[in-house]
């Protein structure tokens, strides 16, 4: 199925919900969705017949200045089609529904997510910082990030 | 010491070899090191072609432990992290003395490509443990890892092992003078 196809049945049973489909620019066409129904049509791209979308290649995050964004990579084992799924919340309540019960390769993705860039996935079983030390100030891949002047005791400058 | 050169033709007399005690057990320490290796990043990769047969590391009298207690010197190899950097102090800690510190790569010697934008790597292990001897390169070649095991061989035979207190002061008074 193609990017467009998908957005034509995903609309029909989500409306409002689902807001833009980019497939004109000459890059990976991608769909663009709302947060609050994020999970339920992430199931619905995972067990309906027509999508299958058994596999999360990827889950990143990305910092647009006043928003934050998650990407989502999905593939059909069975189908072999592929899908880019997007998704953004306000940079002061960044909140989105976790997928991590849907596709088990969530769980890390969205701890590094985490970590990073400081989106927090409601719904995860255990959303602690994967790669920075458990006390860690801020998330460090955030535009606004300010590296601090040192880290227990430690110069963070040369 | 070119000791082994003489076994097929002997010194006269049943071959004694007059010298300081001292001498002979830094040639022993120099040449019987065990190291723990502390793999952090590509220079690892690039040890572990060290340690295989072509360039054999172990002729060195080298052998890697996997505890800090039984290394005589302490091979940090890649990039240091903050997170990293404290366990690091802790293994250097449980080490026994006399221990040594070799850093291996841009990364460890200053911070490498991260010494100016990296907020979660530290500038230079030696802000946090004490080195003896730098090896650089982004990853070194097997031959500057040579180079640097021959450095710090060097290193520990100049050592002094008796009355080092002594000498010590002796010196800084010939520096008083």
């Amino acid at each position: 199925m193609l990017t467009n196809e998908i957005f034509e049945k995903l609309k029909s049973e989500f409306g409002e919900n689902i807001l833009e489909c980019n497939d004109q620019q000459p890059v990976d066409h991608f769909i663009v969705v709302k947060s609050e129904k994020l999970f339920e049509i992430c199931h619905t791209l995972r067990d309906d017949d027509d999508f299958l979308f058994d596999y999360l290649m990827s889950l990143s995050g990305m910092d647009l200045n006043e928003n934050l964004g998650v990407v989502y990579h999905l593939y059909s084992m069975k189908l072999k089609h592929k899908l880019v799924l997007k998704v953004m919340v306000p940079k002061t309540d960044p909140k989105t529904p976790s997928v991590e019960r849907i596709w088990r390769t969530a769980d890390w993705h969205e701890r590094e997510a985490y970590d990073l860039m400081g989106i927090e996935f409601t719904g995860h079983h255990n959303l602690i910082r994967i790669l920075c030390p458990y006390d860690w100030e801020g998330h460090p891949l955030r535009k606004d990030y300010q590296t601090p002047e040192s880290y227990h005791g430690m110069k963070t400058s040369s | 010491m070119g000791l082994l050169n003489r076994l097929d033709d002997p010194y006269e007399g049943g071959g004694i070899v007059l010298g300081k005690i001292e001498d002979i057990l830094n040639w022993g320490r120099s040449k019987s090191n065990w190291y723990l290796h502390f793999g952090l990043a590509c220079c690892a990769i690039e040890f572990m072609a060290m340690n295989a047969s072509h360039f054999d590391f172990m002729r060195f009298g080298t052998i890697p432990r996997t505890s800090p207690r039984q290394a005589d010197f302490i091979m940090i190899t890649g990039t240091v992290t903050f997170k990293m950097a404290e366990r690091i102090k802790i293994l250097y800690e449980q080490m026994a003395e006399p221990k040594y510190v070799i850093s291996v790569g841009s990364c460890s010697n200053c911070g490498g490509p991260y010494w100016e934008h990296g907020y979660h790597v530290l500038k230079g292990v030696d802000k946090i443990i004490p080195v003896d001897v730098y090896i650089p390169g982004c990853p070194p070649r097997p031959e500057a890892f040579q180079e640097g095991m021959i450095k710090l061989q060097k290193k520990i035979n100049e050592q002094a092992i008796f009355n080092k207190r002594k000498r010590l002061k002796k010196e800084q008074s010939d520096d008083n003078k």
